[in-house]
């Protein structure tokens, strides 16, 4: 089997499992529309200050229910022993861990798609600048927070208290790109600033991390 | 080797002893100021040797994942925890510092930033290190200090740009700074280091030593079972 057909047979794989039991997707969800709610509670911002803030409330929530899918990712794999079983085989571990990847891809991406009418309902959300842009920031930004989750899943899965482990090693790393998502949503929205600088930052933290992980990956899944 | 460590404690106490007259006594008084400003002679020497130390950590954590040399593990944990100390030292002596020149505690500035968020991901890279299983610690920690690195340059650049947008504080003018007070702040910077790597060794080799005593408890219980 190549090594692109085994990712692809364990992307399915995993879309499948997601699709029959709807686990993270679920849990993503009502996290996350609980983060919704309880910011616009505390805060109930007018529009003008919602567009100023709104970029922070959503990768924040976005963040956070990320978290609940990327525990998953590779805890589910260590039922049976799956995880020794890959170990093991001969299939290359990257092509594991970018099936792993860009299945949180397509489920926080699910997530956002469903929570993004709600956050424009609730904070009466319009963009004063290029809109088409956000989906740009939404692209690079979810991959950001994906790869680097999805590899420090897997380091966290090897300790004690997995759950919690993960935004610990995650959230210190995730900072600039962080820092990237919310100041380029928050130049969209407002149309005060250009978002240029912010998205070459996120391509720039993409690239960086992606090899890195793609580099490092096998050091991780052999540790013994 | 073992010579060398009383020879660098004597150096250190001395070279702390006269840091500490220069930079509460003979160093002048800075004209804006005042005295808050002696701060500086423990903020800066404990930000450079900090960042030395983390460094290190870099190194010896790239040196153990190309040889597996345990002794390059326990050098990356000694300079870690150290690093981490030394780092806290910086964040508290900052706002004690800032409070009375710029009137705030703490501001979102490039260096402040980019000191918490390697603190930060320090501090989670010594948390990594006390969840893990200890098989597997050194390689877990290893590659988390090369993400640490590579997320560094990208801390800077982003802080960088957040606040060319933003208003700048203010900040207490920059201008040319007095021999005297160079002399002391150098002083004082040399003594730090000195110190460091002292409380470095001293961690390094209890960090040995406790890994050596644990292997010879675990060969000694197969030793005592093994006859039954």
């Amino acid at each position: 089997m190549s090594s692109s057909g085994i990712t692809r047979a364990t992307l399915a794989k995993d879309l499948r499992l997601e699709w029959r039991s709807k686990d993270a997707i679920n849990a993503m969800l009502f996290f996350a529309l609980l983060v919704v709610v309880i910011f616009s509670f505390s805060f109930d911002p007018t529009a003008e200050e919602s567009r100023r803030i709104a970029g922070g409330l959503v990768w924040v929530a976005f963040l956070f229910a990320a978290v609940v899918a990327l525990n998953q990712t590779w805890a589910r794999e260590l039922r049976n022993q799956v995880l020794d079983a890959y170990r093991v085989s001969p299939a290359p571990p990257n092509s594991l861990f970018l099936a792993k990847a860009v299945g949180n891809f397509i489920f926080v991406t699910v997530l956002e798609a469903l929570m993004t009418p709600l956050f424009i309902v609730f904070y009466n959300l319009r963009a004063l600048g290029p809109a088409y842009q956000l989906f740009v920031v939404a692209a690079l930004g979810t991959w950001a927070l994906v790869v680097n989750g999805t590899f420090f899943a897997a380091m966290s899965v090897r300790t004690r208290s997995r759950e919690i482990m993960l935004p610990l090693l995650l959230f210190p790393i995730t900072i600039p790109a962080l820092l990237a998502m919310v100041e380029a949503t928050s130049s969209i929205l407002t149309g005060e600033f250009s978002a240029r600088f912010w998205i070459v930052l996120l391509v720039a933290y993409d690239v960086v991390f992606t090899m890195a992980s793609l580099f490092l990956f096998e050091l991780v899944l052999q540790a013994e | 080797m073992k010579r060398a460590f009383p020879i660098l404690a004597i150096l250190t106490a001395v070279l702390l002893s006269y840091g500490l007259y220069g930079a509460l006594i003979s160093a002048p008084t800075e004209q804006t100021m005042g005295d808050v400003q002696r701060i500086f002679y423990y903020h800066v020497p404990s930000a450079w040797t900090a960042f030395t130390l983390f460094f290190l950590n870099l190194v010896a954590s790239i040196v153990y994942l190309g040889r597996r040399n345990p002794k390059a593990d326990a050098l990356a944990l000694a300079s870690a925890e150290v690093g981490v100390v030394f780092c806290t030292v910086v964040l508290v002596t900052g706002p004690i510092w800032a409070r009375p020149v710029w009137g705030i505690w703490w501001t979102w500035d490039l260096r402040l930033t980019l000191t918490l968020v390697l603190w930060l991901i320090y501090v989670s890279y010594l948390v990594l290190r006390r969840f893990s299983s200890s098989g597997q610690t050194p390689v877990l920690a290893a590659v988390l200090a090369i993400f640490g690195a590579l997320d560094v340059p990208l801390v800077y650049f982003s802080i960088w740009f957040f606040r060319t947008q933003h208003p700048q504080p203010v900040i207490g003018g920059g201008g040319s700074i007095d021999p005297r007070m160079l002399h002391i702040l150098l002083i004082n910077w040399a003594a730090f280091s000195c110190f460091a790597t002292l409380v470095c060794w001293s961690r390094y080799h209890l960090e040995i030593l406790s890994r050596e005593v644990e292997e010879a408890q675990a060969l000694e219980s197969l030793v005592v079972e093994s006859p039954r």
